[in-house]
């Protein structure tokens, strides 16, 4: 066990985590307003892939990521007209957006970059650089040349998003929206613009978190690489009830999962000798979250309003 | 103040506002009456923006003005308190209050100084409420207050009220109409959507009536008396005495000994309740709305998990409590339920699929084999039921939804009459339903009396219960406050008894 | 004409008062008997019974309770929607039409920016499955497990429910029926990684197999209906959830249990050939045996018939239905929810459980890690596209197995284009399905689809 309780493990979580608040924040101001937002895994997606081909073309990781947000929103844009403007179902719309987004780079990676799905290699000094990186003076202990500025960024978003939810008028507005519509309505409020804000700003962040994806923690967009973080990230939603702080350490508690699934391989043993098959530590978090659902959860209170479209008859 | 020409208003197939033009005098209390389904509301929710006119148009101090949203009506000095409260619950008053006008910059929600501006507001018209409790946690009355509170804080000069007594006793209402009138001494204006006469007789200046979706009548109060604007409006209560012979009550039907019920929050929403419904009478609940008797009829009609409820319920002599809905139905248990929309009908569904809800797993729903349906007798039984509780259109084939009120509350005592039951429990039988349909409704609940069932009723309406009961009892608090007959004792009294004035 | 209070003498001229408004005292009949009104009036305003209805005598003058006299058949009855069946089903069929046409144009603005032609894209997309035999038979072979999927998301949606985990319980049921089928049958001589319970015969051991992967679809997706029934948790989340466990849970018995050592493909080792269903190319002259179309598409044609039956034809399928029209009113009339939405769940979970049939006892022979081409969530705009009914989604299912089938030529003979423009073009259908409400709208305009007034 010792060799695996280490700094890197924490680093590792860190890592880990980094897309996984992200998105689970955006996710946070779409729901809070009332829509659901299954199409974070798409988002993350379409963020990730842009990121990866504008960096592998402009050659600098700012112009991704500022395209992966752009990209990230106008993708959420969609959803937001879809589900606002129509009505749409909110989950179905979200799941087609998933699909969309396992198709969609993979075509445009074919034609731009003749490959199956992925773009090329970026250079390292192309990526998204970690603090120490960015701070050439600090010294050089692990906490700086380890953990990205996307997480540190994370870490700020998490806490702007506390403060904007509960100390601002735009967060209060947006908080009543997906309780009672009709009554921020009735307040004057004006209820579906507060929606698409919600859920552009979902895809914004998701933006990010995915560029973190293909230009922070790898070097390159690889088919489907968000591999589920987007409903993990969802879980993480739920299992923090809606709340910025709780949500973030939903989130550290999943990617503490993923961290020891990577750590522990060929490392923990069974009593007997054998491996402890990774596919079981795979599994933790995805089991956490159904007892989670079950148990403590089944108290919390999400939106009032989640998923239902606001429709006044004129 | 407000003036609205020629509003006109149409929803889908119903010519809610016809050509509507009345004016508001500034400084008056003026009261908008008509009965269900009149468009009072309607023509308030265009003047407040919640929806748009197809056509005409609103004058604000003399000025043509645009209102689309409610922000529009808001900064046109417009208030409006909803028949249902506009609050977010999990948030608190001062929250609820400032929402939509918040103090402070864009980055900083100060609701410091949000909360001295609402107490200075709440002094001055005698409304206290602590801005930092929230909403779920008020009385209805209380809620009100914030509703109030909400529109002072934005300073309306105009306030729009529908239905504003409907939650409240005869006693909070006295309450409510004092400050109304402190209200109108401070220079506010004052619009009343109510359909009781005594309330208009009581605070207002200036009446206007509807009916139909047209204005039918301009009056000063002082110069108009019940009987006329009853005349105009055609009176509610007064159709709303029921003609019936005295009962013969035979045999119990239904007996509740020490009955409690818990909501789902643990709390006690019925508290060890016991009476009796014989077989031949109509035992009337009279209370304030949430008082505990949508929970006693769901435990009735075997709605409510057994482990929520304790004490006794016997239905002949035969001891239901645990068991479930489908074979209390059998037993002879009809439940007209209060929200017909909710409970009641599968909106989307045809006539006939609505028909056989709850008998549609045996005959004559299915075939001989148990398993299919059978159509045939299922047309038939919807033709019977469309024929003899004169259900319209007449078209199995249609969805519920394109029914009125009245035709799917029919469609659906028709169901449940022809069981036919041993009890009934019937709530809210005449909610938002159109008089023809409230006179027919009541006969049949009646005639069901008069062939021997049991009948237990639960309704919002002090003289729908009194006028069709034969014996009364008062609900407050989940505990019953009394029995009474309603032929005996006067409604002012029974008032006394819903606020738990006296036993 | 005048009404009369026979207490207080007051007279009213107004028809629509019955009682005296001063003391409540019926007023005398009118002496006009033969006034019904011809004219129909908006029905849910004023319906005109009230004119006619014969004033009831008092009781306090009379001891015989008047019998209420029903205006029957009295007046012409309003005017009827029409529902005329046929415009019923171009209705039916017309937004789904548009939302796969719109998802084309869309799709095709994609092709024409990376570079290729739209039209010669689509020609190779949609023409390349209807070449016999290779194009019609594996074009069938591919819209199998879709009709299962599409099944499985309707039943699912017609009780309420999103199952977004018939991924997770097809592959559960893959294995399951793969499982039966080598362990219960006797394997081919040389295979020695398995040793066989039983050696059950062909027409024992297809059944049993084929029952091993309903059941094991059942329970997996019974399980999120289960948690919905028991704790509330929301089924969406949860089979999610389940379709990541069904993945690592197979692929750890896959890896440490089933494969054959030294194989580097994660796969189990073969079922045993008396499990095998029949290719159709057996029965139908001119398709070879070689392309994989097998009996498990006619079980598919059967579980659309069955799911009809069910759900429109049974009380079974009356409670499912309504408890998705509206649970409160189907606890109401006596339905227990929980039952239904487990129920549902297990339904749903069993027809995605039958693509293991098709693809274990039809096609591969073996469970094969990951074989699923996103099966589960097609089916999804399957049954959107399909309108939740046994026949749309038939219908939808052979569509994108056209899709499936052209997007392998697409890639092949194209430039640019490659076959992941089949998963974008499910992904856009499924929104535009979703969001149909964006083409009513300008559909309105030009005077479709008016809503027949009642």
């Amino acid at each position: 066990m010792r060799q695996i309780l280490t700094f890197s493990l924490l680093f590792s979580t860190i890592r880990l985590s980094t897309p996984l608040v992200l998105a689970a924040i955006g996710g946070l101001y779409s729901e809070r307003s009332g829509v659901i937002n299954i199409a974070l895994e798409g988002l993350l997606l379409a963020g990730a892939f842009t990121a990866a081909s504008v960096t592998y073309y402009a050659h600098s990781p700012w112009v991704g990521l500022g395209w992966a947000i752009v990209a990230g929103a106008a993708v959420a844009a969609i959803i937001a007209v879809a589900c606002i403007r129509f009505k749409a179902d909110q989950v179905v719309t979200g799941t087609g957006i998933n699909i969309l987004f396992i198709g969609l780079p993979a075509v445009l990676s074919g034609a731009l970059f003749l490959s199956s799905g992925s773009t090329p290699q970026i250079p390292k000094e192309n990526l998204l650089p970690d603090l120490a990186h960015l701070l050439p003076f600090l010294p050089s202990w692990r906490i700086l040349t380890d953990v990205s500025i996307i997480s540190v960024l994370a870490l700020v978003v998490v806490f702007v998003t506390r403060y904007v939810l509960y100390h601002t008028p735009f967060g209060l507005r947006l908080r009543a929206v997906g309780e009672n519509p009709e009554a921020a309505d009735a307040a004057g409020v004006a209820v579906n613009r507060m929606r698409y804000v919600g859920v552009i700003m979902s895809g914004a962040l998701a933006g990010i978190g995915g560029a973190y994806l293909s230009i922070g923690q790898s070097s390159l967009f690889t088919r489907n690489m968000a591999a589920g973080r987007g409903f993990i990230a969802l879980a993480a939603l739920i299992f923090g009830k809606w709340r910025p702080v709780q949500t973030m350490l939903a989130c550290l508690l999943f990617g503490l999962a993923d961290a020891l699934t990577i750590q522990m391989q060929g490392v923990a043993k069974l009593p007997s000798g054998e491996d402890i098959p990774v596919q079981f530590i795979q599994m933790i978090p995805y089991v956490v979250t159904i007892i989670v659902l079950a148990g403590f959860i089944g108290q919390s209170r999400a939106p009032k309003a989640l998923g239902t479209p606001y429709q006044k008859e004129r | 103040m407000i003036e609205l020409r020629n509003i006109t208003k149409r929803f889908a197939n119903v010519l809610a506002n016809d050509s509507v033009s009345f004016k508001v005098a500034p400084g008056t209390i003026h009261a908008i009456v008509g009965e269900n389904g009149a468009g009072k509301s309607t023509a308030m929710r265009i003047a407040y923006g919640f929806y748009t006119a197809d056509s005409g148009e609103i004058l604000i101090n003399g000025e043509v003005r645009e209102i689309r949203t409610p922000h529009d009506a808001i900064a046109l000095g417009i208030g409006m308190v909803h028949q249902h409260f506009m609050l977010v619950e999990p948030m608190t008053v001062a929250e609820n209050i400032v929402l939509g006008a918040e103090p402070g910059s864009a980055v900083s929600l100060d609701l410091r100084k949000a909360g001295e501006e609402i107490r200075r507001v709440s002094d001055e018209f005698k409304l206290s409420v602590n801005p930092t409790a929230t909403i779920e946690s008020l009385s209805v009355g209380q809620q009100q207050r914030v509703e109030l509170l909400k529109a002072l804080y934005r300073h309306a000069q105009l306030l729009i009220l529908d239905e504003p007594t409907a939650v409240l006793t005869p006693q909070e209402v006295e309450e409510f109409f004092a400050i109304l009138r402190s209200m109108r001494e401070q220079g506010k204006t004052i619009v009343i959507i109510t359909h009781k006469l005594s309330e208009v007789l009581a605070i207002s200046d200036n009446v206007t009536v509807m009916r139909d979706g047209k204005v039918v009548g301009d009056l000063k109060t002082s110069e108009t008396n019940a009987a006329d604007l009853a005349r105009l409006m055609v009176g509610r209560e007064v159709l709303l005495r029921v003609e019936k012979p005295a009962a013969k009550p035979a045999d119990v039907v239904l007996s509740l000994k020490g009955l409690s019920i818990l909501g789902r929050d643990g709390s006690k929403r019925v508290d060890n309740v016991s009476f009796e419904v014989r077989a031949g009478e109509i035992v009337g609940i009279a209370g304030v709305e949430g008082n505990g008797q949508t929970e006693l009829i769901e435990a009735l009609a075997g709605l409510i998990p057994a482990s929520y409820i304790t004490g006794t319920i016997s239905f002949v002599g035969r001891d239901i409590t645990q068991t479930d809905a489908r074979k209390r139905k059998e037993l002879g248990i009809a439940h007209v339920p209060e929200d017909r929309h909710r409970r009641g009908l599968l909106l989307d569904f045809s006539l006939a699929e609505n028909t056989i809800l709850g008998g549609h797993y045996r005959r004559p729903a299915v075939q001989a084999n148990g398993v299919l349906l059978d159509q045939k007798g299922i047309q038939q039984r919807t033709d019977q039921v469309i024929r003899d509780f004169d259900v319209r259109p007449p078209n199995a084939a249609l969805p519920a939804r394109a029914l009125s009120g009245g035709n799917q509350q029919k469609l659906i005592i028709g169901r449940e009459f022809e069981l036919p039951p041993k009890l009934l429990l019937v709530s809210q039988p005449t909610r938002g339903v159109d008089i023809g349909a409230i006179e027919f409704i009541h006969r049949k609940i009646v005639a069901l009396r008069d062939s021997g069932c049991a009948v237990l009723l639960v309704s919002a309406e002090l003289e729908e219960v009194t006028a069709l009961s034969d014996r009364l009892l008062v609900i407050h608090k989940g505990k019953i406050a009394g029995e009474v007959d309603p032929t005996v004792t006067g409604n002012e009294e029974i008032g006394l008894m819903m606020t738990g004035g006296k036993h | 004409m005048i009404k009369k209070c026979p207490v207080c003498e007051r007279t009213y001229s107004d028809e629509s008062i019955s009682f005296c408004l001063a003391d409540g005292a019926l007023l005398s009949a009118p002496e006009k008997t033969d006034a019904a009104p011809t004219a129909v009036l908006p029905s849910s305003l004023r319906p005109t019974e009230q004119s006619k209805q014969p004033a009831l005598t008092p009781t306090m003058t009379s001891l015989t309770p008047p019998e209420p006299v029903l205006p029957v058949g009295a007046d012409k009855p309003p005017r009827l929607p029409r529902t005329n069946p046929l415009v019923n089903l171009g209705r039916e069929i017309l937004f789904p039409l548009i939302a796969v046409i719109a998802a084309f144009i869309v799709g095709g603005v994609v092709i024409l920016i990376i570079g290729d032609s739209p039209i010669q894209t689509y020609k190779l997309l949609i023409g390349s499955a209807f070449s016999w035999p290779d194009g019609i038979g594996y074009t069938l072979f591919n819209a199998t497990p879709l009709i299962f999927t599409g099944l499985a998301v309707a039943v699912a949606f017609r009780c309420g429910l999103l199952n977004i985990g018939a991924e997770g319980q097809l592959y559960v049921a893959a294995f399951a029926a793969a499982w039966v089928g080598f362990k219960f049958g006797a394997q081919d001589p040389g295979n020695n990684v398995i040793t066989p319970f039983f050696h059950l015969p062909a027409i024992v051991l297809v059944p049993l197999c084929c029952i091993a992967a309903i059941a094991a679809g059942a329970i997996w997706g019974g399980i999120p209906g289960l948690l919905k029934a028991k704790f509330g948790s929301h089924e969406v989340i949860n089979t999610i959830m389940l379709n990541f466990i069904a993945v690592a849970l197979l692929s750890y018995f896959t890896q440490y249990h089933y494969k054959v050592p030294g194989d580097p493909i994660m796969q189990t080792t073969p079922i045993s050939p008396s499990a095998d269903l029949t290719h159709l190319g057996k029965f139908i002259p001119g398709l070879p045996a070689r392309i994989p179309l097998n009996l498990a598409f006619l079980l598919a044609i059967l579980a659309c018939v069955l799911v009809y039956v069910f759900l429109w034809k049974t009380k079974w399928g009356y409670e499912m239905r309504a408890t998705g029209a509206n649970p409160s009113a189907a606890e109401y009339g006596g339905v227990s929810i929980r039952k239904q939405i487990i129920l549902a769940m297990a339904i749903s979970g069993g027809l995605a459980g039958m693509v293991g049939i098709n693809e274990v006892l039809g096609y591969r022979h073996r469970y094969y890690d990951g074989f699923s081409a996103n099966y589960g969530f097609v089916g999804i705009a399957v049954a959107l596209l399909g309108r939740n009914h046994p026949v749309g989604v038939f219908l939808a299912a052979i569509l994108f197995a056209i899709l499936l089938r052209g997007g392998i030529f697409v890639d092949a003979f194209t430039m640019h284009v490659s076959k992941d423009i089949v998963d974008m073009l499910q992904g856009i259908v499924i929104v535009f399905v979703a969001a149909e409400a964006m083409f009513r709208g300008p559909l309105k305009q030009f005077g479709l689809f008016k809503k027949a007034k009642i």
